[in-house]
């Protein structure tokens, strides 16, 4: 079943066409891998799907539903959750503190409660043992490292229990221990039926992780296949040598 | 009714001209540093206690006082921005309103100090007599005015388009780190830029002295409608600050005419709260689009 | 170590409950007055431009407008001097709260730069309808409140004024409190880090601003009216204070903004200072400049504020005795030489995205 659907979208900024009827898709359940050379209109995708964005012309749709228009808040409430290539965390909020941002919890009573309430903690502190920073839980966010803070982000969209996750160059500028951590943590949630979208230059990362690859070139998708396919396609080579 | 409507335009016109002069200094300065210069005001009024010094001590005249006071709040600017707003590395924005509104009151108090708290005018032979045009009497004030507007501005411009330093401004105005990866030095840049905001305030201090009375205290309200200015004009935006200075001169005079000189004032800051219920970046200015 | 923190705040506590009594002296107590009368108003102001990151410069407006509607109401109520005015306090908080609600709600339409800018046309707005509309607020000439019984007289008189004031700083301290610890605070928190990003992770950063922005109206409109009331009589410019926000947007900083005690510290210092300057130097143009140079002194040297520069120094005490925290370190500087690099190029990126 196809959780997300980008149909024929166009994206100009200015006279440059960032996204030409550029259309994919992404399997429910899959880990999805989504490459180009630089300028070819991944982040642009990123944030059209997401909301930062408004498109020209073409449609968006998840799980069946026209998300066109929507704003970045309306589709993270609707379970779709991404990270940023420059990562963004709150810095001045200590690293549980950032969790609790994005934990849902609707109506009145729960805004007035305090964001540490049992549940919700054990959840946060769950988490954050599972990427491994829980030992950082009281410091603030701004004062970790790189690598610790694209975990923080990694973590804190995990409270919310999106649907598809939409990881934006999660590899990048992480030493390599943390990368095949990080691709573990990945894998272990998928079994448990999170679908992931993820842009990446690394690509042994993403040839090892995803088990479908698709190629984007000057804002449309030239090749879409596994990951042994895409390897092989000759246009693909071409787009990365011959710009 | 008519015809006072058309010389409310008229003055609203050539007052805007003046108002120009300081606003654009602000806006520039907000362009490149991002900051919001609270003493602007402060710094128009020090310009015309400057003026009138330099007419009552020495007898200069106001105009050619410029050749004077310009150069020297010019200095007076980049000291200030090296020593008092180069140091603020966090919360910059912030900080700097807090800074330059202490400023502001330094200057406050020490021309209350060496001047008193009175109000004065500056007053020469183009001031106080005035030329006929039909049924409309103006003072030479109002047309010199303008004319040193259009002087200054349009100098403004040609450094701003035309030069090296100006082309370096403007790329820093757009994107301070990008002008910095290509060789612009943006803390020269900064300093000159808040000192050019500083000498266009003397220029306009006197025009402004010359046409209001004023006394220390009033750079309080008169920053206040320069910030609408901006505002109006949209903040940072070169072409915004002449178009909305005039524009909000032009409705306040009429203003005052239509209705009452009471309620001109609070047009004044009432239309700022409309225009941007309606479109709240103002005239020229950037859609500040979401951060990615 | 919790225990020492309670007790401290106890014995503080108090001590201010009891100091009228231990200084009677009507000077003192004076100052005393309008310190915590400030403190509340730092922390009523604190709640919205500290937790949320907005810097707001027309507070003055609430603090005019709650002067003015504890005068207005106590004049065609007909109240009498004495402690009835003191309950009407709340509800000129409300008036002002009101008054919040459109005035936030256009203000909040602009991002930080033409917010400032929009509160402080706000509050020229407000003075200038308080000159104009003369059949309500009688113009410059202005309201006076009614006088106090005759039994207030000499030291006694400022008495009901500190426990008022205090009753409304205590109250401004717990919601500040409870607002901080609450999940809607810590939302307020993320919108002054990164607003957009709280956007995007389901924080209603609208009306969460809204709120917070009406409450410290609410705090700041009762400081004006009790204010109003202890002064006696109010008048355009004095009630619609320009220099208002500032002072205390500058205690806030100077005992740091977005804490709980910041506000009040910056209160507990500045304005004993303040009062004492103008006691001193009499003449308005020294005062200004001296007062200019401390503010200027203050925030070049600890534009973070007293509290969190403690706070800091207080965890680097902690952790320099906590081993352990080598592995971190390590990858830190090696994640630090990659960031900075992967920085510079994400930014190209960017740039190339846009033009590319």
């Amino acid at each position: 079943m196809k959780l997300l659907e980008v149909s024929k979208v166009c994206k100009s900024f200015g006279g440059i066409r960032a996204l030409d009827a550029c259309s994919i898709d992404v399997e429910k359940g899959s880990i999805t891998g989504l490459i180009g050379p630089n300028g070819s209109g991944k982040t642009t995708l990123f944030n059209v799907v997401t909301g930062y964005e408004m498109i020209d012309a073409g449609e968006i749709l998840f799980e069946g539903g026209s998300i066109t228009d929507a704003t970045p808040d309306k589709v993270f409430r609707l379970g779709m959750a991404r990270t940023f290539q420059l990562t963004r965390i709150f810095p001045r909020l200590t690293v549980l503190e950032n969790m609790h941002v994005a934990s849902q919890r609707e109506g009145i009573r729960a805004l007035l409660s305090r964001w540490s309430s049992s549940q919700e903690q054990q959840r946060a502190l769950e988490l954050l043992e599972f990427v491994g920073i829980v030992h950082l839980k009281d410091l603030p966010a701004g004062n970790l490292s790189y690598g610790q803070k694209k975990l923080l982000e990694f973590a804190y969209i995990l409270i919310a229990d999106p649907q598809v996750i939409l990881l934006d160059e999660p590899a990048g500028g992480v030493n390599p221990t943390m990368i095949n951590q990080l691709a573990e943590r990945i894998r272990t949630l998928n079994k448990s039926g999170v679908t992931f979208l993820v842009v990446e230059h690394n690509m042994e990362f993403v040839m090892g992780l995803c088990d479908r690859v698709m190629v984007m070139h000057r804002g449309t998708k030239i090749a879409d296949g596994t990951p042994k396919q895409v390897r092989k396609n000759p246009a693909v080579l071409e787009a990365y040598l011959g710009d | 009714m008519a015809q006072l409507i058309l010389e409310a335009i008229i003055t609203g016109i050539l007052s805007g001209a003046v108002y120009a002069l300081m606003a654009s200094g602000l806006t520039l300065i907000f362009g490149v540093m991002e900051i919001i210069n609270i003493a602007q005001g402060a710094l128009v009024i020090l310009g015309a206690y400057l003026s009138y010094a330099l007419q009552d001590k020495f007898h200069i005249d106001l105009f050619m006082g410029l050749l004077l006071t310009m150069p020297v709040m010019f200095l007076l600017g980049l000291l200030i921005e090296i020593v008092l707003i180069r140091p603020l590395k966090r919360d910059r924005t912030m900080l700097s309103i807090l800074v330059t509104f202490a400023i502001a009151l330094i200057i406050e108090g020490v021309l209350g100090v060496f001047f008193g708290t009175n109000y004065v005018q500056l007053h020469s032979w183009y001031i106080d007599s005035t030329i006929q045009i039909g049924d409309y009497y103006l003072s030479y004030i109002y047309i010199f005015g303008f004319v040193l507007s259009l002087i200054l501005l349009g100098l403004l411009y040609f450094l701003l388009y035309r030069t090296k330093f100006g082309f370096g401004l403007r790329a820093s105005m757009q994107n301070r780190t990008a002008a910095e990866l290509i060789g612009i030095d943006v803390e020269r840049v900064s300093a000159i830029t808040f000192g050019i905001g500083v000498a266009l305030a003397a220029a306009g201090g006197m025009a402004y002295g010359a046409t209001s009375a004023f006394n220390p205290a009033s750079h309080l309200d008169l920053i206040s409608r320069l910030l609408v200015i901006i505002i109006l004009g949209g903040m940072g935006s070169m072409k915004g600050a002449p178009i909305a200075s005039v524009v909000m001169l032009v409705i306040e005079d009429v203003t005052s005419v239509i209705w009452s000189p009471v309620w001109a004032n609070t047009v004044f800051f009432a239309l700022l709260v409309v225009i941007l219920l309606v479109r709240p970046r103002g005239l020229f200015g950037q859609l500040e689009s979401r951060k990615q | 170590m919790k225990a020492v923190r309670i007790t401290g705040l106890i014995v503080l506590g108090m001590l201010v409950v009891a100091f009228p009594i231990a200084f009677p002296n009507p000077a003192v107590t004076t100052i005393a007055v309008f310190t915590v009368l400030f403190a509340a108003a730092a922390t009523g102001w604190n709640i919205f431009s500290g937790y949320s990151g907005y810097i707001a410069l027309g507070h003055g407006v609430y603090f005019g407008l709650g002067s003015y509607a504890i005068a207005l109401m106590c004049q065609d109520w007909k109240i009498p001097g004495g402690t009835i005015p003191l309950l009407l306090i709340p509800l000129a908080g409300i008036v002002a709260a009101i008054f919040a609600l459109p005035f936030g709600w256009i203000a909040l339409r602009t991002r930080r730069h033409a917010f400032i800018v929009i509160t402080i046309a706000t509050f020229f707005i407000m003075q200038l309808m308080a000159y104009n509309l003369r059949p309500i607020t009688h113009g410059s000439a202005g309201i006076s409140l009614p006088l106090p019984p005759p039994s207030w007289t000499g030291n006694v008189f400022n008495i009901p004024f500190y426990y008022s004031a205090l009753a409304i700083l205590l109250f401004a301290l717990l919601t500040s409190w409870w607002v901080r610890n609450s999940k809607y605070g810590l939302g307020l928190l993320a919108i002054r880090d990164d607003e957009d990003r709280a956007l995007s992770l389901g924080v209603n950063t609208g009306p969460f601003k809204l709120v917070a922005f009406v409450i410290s109206a609410f705090f700041v409109g009762m400081v004006g009216a009790l204010h109003a009331y202890f002064i006696g009589s109010i008048f355009p410019p004095f009630a619609f204070d320009a220099l208002f926000d500032v002072i205390v947007a500058l205690m806030a900083f100077l005992g740091g903004i977005g804490t709980l005690a910041g506000p009040v510290l910056g209160a507990f210092i500045l304005e004993p200072t303040q009062q004492y300057f103008t006691l001193e130097f009499s003449n308005n143009g020294y005062y200004l400049i001296i007062y200019g140079i401390l503010f200027v002194v203050i925030i070049l040297l600890m534009p973070e504020g007293i509290m969190p520069t403690l706070q800091k120094y207080w965890i680097k005490v902690r952790s320099s005795g906590n081993s352990g925290q080598n592995e971190p370190e390590e990858v830190e500087k090696k994640n630090k030489k990659t960031a900075v690099l992967k920085a510079a190029k994400g930014e190209e990126k960017g740039q190339s995205h846009e033009t590319a």
